[in-house]
């Protein structure tokens, strides 16, 4: 047989070198393999490129899989088709003004990223919170993560077959937009919260919505229960598909509840405790088999702790101001910007040179995202702007391990593992 | 200075100093963080004794750092937790602006290996023994690292080839 190479029978018409060397990396892959490659009469090999603007992938992901029939031998995983290079961007504006790129980080939860950024800042420049601005940021998160779930919900069982479940769950996201619309002014890209506290109260209006949804979401979470958990279809479609077995998990970095999943309860809410989640009950929901269904249990479950937490959020929401009334750490209220000079000075000056951490500072803090552990690390080198910003982020995290978990799937399964691991490529690529 | 360690980590920077005595340069802690300075030369020993003996078993990150110096340009990150002490820390190791090359520590940790090519693709330093070493983000034909300060924030115009943008007209 004559074996031509990967490279030489696949045309590339753009970024030769990068082509090639991918290409090059996927036949590399496990070498070992390759003694299995015969004669192929059937033509039962093929390499499959899937995406980048493949519906399924969850965005701008690229699968490179190289099939045997419908298995998949080895897959290959190629971003960075959303870099937009945010840490370069992060060097160049103040911490503030930066703020609004974290929304367009892991666009479908943006409240938790405005919350990881501010929590690191606030760190590093030593801001005190107050009270009221943590429990309003803790309801805010935990409502990004049930938008953020709804969302791989919807799109994972659409992988799945079932297209109008899809609209159900959308439906939902829809009030909880509607709610982030009376939090902050914004339906999509909230950033409500701010260095030292957040934009503004919970209206009364916002208060009442929550409340409603509190009160009704339990009921359509236990419907979704009924429609799946006994559906046979997508108990096959899930069982024992892109198993992560808990003794790989950690070792190729699964984070979020990809981890829980195979059976590690690292979650930051109770590993280092940040705002006030000391203070509220709530359960870590792991399962062991690792496999896609337990990850649909472990979202599952986040989203009725989630609901337990925001009310009691909601029972303790202290009284008391929204931002630190500092004006050398945080932004003045608006009443104070328009009817005083002082106010509207240290307004110009927050927004012209910022908050300053000490020179040489470094840090590192993280929150718990819907998709696992979102840190910044921040070094500081004494002026407005912060040296060296790196986010760390989940997708990219499980996505490293996606490529390991798709070797030896069915192509069929492919998209529903990718929705089960549910990456977003906006906060993948940077 | 005062260092306010845990006992794990008083208990990890001992252990580390003790058998790793020629390699140890600097334990200190800022805003509560502990960075845990070490020579690159044995970066491979030391994340397995540490993953091994120490049990910092999850690696959370790996990032780099241009410090923009003329001596020790670049620093790499090590983020490691410990999920039975409830302790993380970050060892950290510089490298010269001329050849940055260390060892790839992806024989301890497999997650190590897109980590270590970020850093690469966004700072060019380089990993020996690396399985897969390649571009992660930006295409292998891009001949410059962004995240160095070097590099202008606006990019390099005509660095990077772009699809026709009016397809029908060639």
């Amino acid at each position: 047989m004559s074996k031509t190479r990967l490279v030489d029978q696949l045309d590339s018409k753009f970024f030769e070198e990068h082509q090639n060397k991918l290409y090059q990396a996927l036949e590399d892959k496990h070498t070992t393999i390759e003694m299995l490659d015969e004669d192929d009469p059937l033509n039962t090999k093929m390499v499959l490129n899937m995406g980048p603007q493949h519906p399924a992938t969850h965005g701008v992901l690229r699968l490179i899989l190289q099939l045997r029939g419908e298995l998949i031998e080895k897959a290959k995983v190629d971003i960075g088709y959303l870099h937009r290079g945010v840490e370069k961007i992060a060097e160049n504006k103040t911490y503030q003004e930066f703020m609004p790129y974290t929304d367009r980080m892991d666009y479908l939860s943006p409240y938790s990223n405005n919350v990881a950024l501010c929590t690191a800042v606030e760190k590093i420049a030593n801001v005190e919170v107050p009270e009221r601005a943590h429990y309003i940021r803790m309801i805010g998160c935990e409502l990004a993560r049930i938008s953020s779930h709804l969302l791989w919900l919807g799109t994972m069982v659409m992988d799945a077959g079932a297209v109008s479940f899809f609209i159900w769950t959308f439906r939902e996201r829809e009030k909880l937009y509607d709610i982030f619309d009376h939090i902050g002014g914004h339906r999509f890209t909230i950033s409500h919260a701010r260095i030292g506290g957040v934009a503004n109260d919970l209206t009364d209006d916002a208060l009442a919505m929550i409340k409603d949804f509190v009160n009704e979401f339990p009921q359509e979470l236990k419907d979704f229960h009924g429609l799946l958990d006994r559906n046979k279809i997508f108990f096959d479609r899930n069982r024992e598909v892109g198993v992560l077995k808990p003794e790989d998990a950690l070792e190729i970095g699964a984070t979020g509840p990809t981890l829980r999943a195979s059976g590690y309860a690292y979650d930051l809410r109770d590993f280092s405790p940040y705002a006030r989640y000391d203070e509220v009950d709530f359960e870590i929901p792991t399962r062991l088999e690792g496999d896609n269904l337990a990850r649909y249990y472990v979202r599952m479950e986040e989203m009725h702790e989630s609901i337990r937490i925001i009310r009691q959020c909601l029972d303790k929401l202290p009284k008391g101001p929204v931002r630190t009334d500092n004006a050398k750490q945080a932004y003045p209220s608006k009443d104070e910007v328009y009817y005083s000079m002082e106010g509207m000075i240290h307004d110009f000056m927050m927004t012209d040179t910022g908050i300053c951490p000490p020179e040489g500072a470094e840090t590192y803090h993280a929150v718990e995202g819907p998709k696992g552990e979102l840190g910044y690390y921040i070094q500081s080198n004494g002026t407005g702007h912060p040296w060296r910003l790196k986010i760390n982020s989940p997708s990219f995290k499980n996505l490293q391990a996606l490529e390991d978990m798709l070797d030896g799937e069915m192509v069929a399964d492919t998209v529903v593992i990718i929705g089960g691991v549910d990456p977003v490529l906006g906060e993948a690529d940077k | 200075m005062d260092l306010e360690l845990s006992d794990t980590l008083q208990n990890t920077v001992d252990k580390l100093s003790e058998n790793f005595a020629d390699s140890f340069v600097k334990v200190y802690q800022s805003t509560g963080d502990t960075f845990i300075l070490v020579e690159p030369h044995n970066i491979v020993d030391i994340c397995r004794y540490l993953k091994e003996e120490l049990h910092y078993i999850y690696l959370n990150d790996i990032f780099g750092i241009d410090r923009f110096t003329t001596e020790d340009r670049f620093e790499v990150v090590y983020n490691l937790i410990s999920l039975r002490d409830r302790e993380k820390f970050f060892l950290k190791v510089r490298l010269p602006e001329e050849e940055p090359v260390m060892d790839s520590i992806t024989d301890v940790w497999q997650s190590a290996s897109w980590m270590e090519r970020e850093v690469y693709d966004m700072f060019g330093v380089k990993f020996n023994n690396h399985p897969d070493f390649r571009r992660i983000f930006m295409p292998e034909d891009y001949n410059y690292y962004p995240l160095r300060k070097e590099f202008p924030l606006l990019g390099i115009p005509g660095s990077i080839e772009l699809p026709n943008s009016t397809p029908d007209t060639e």
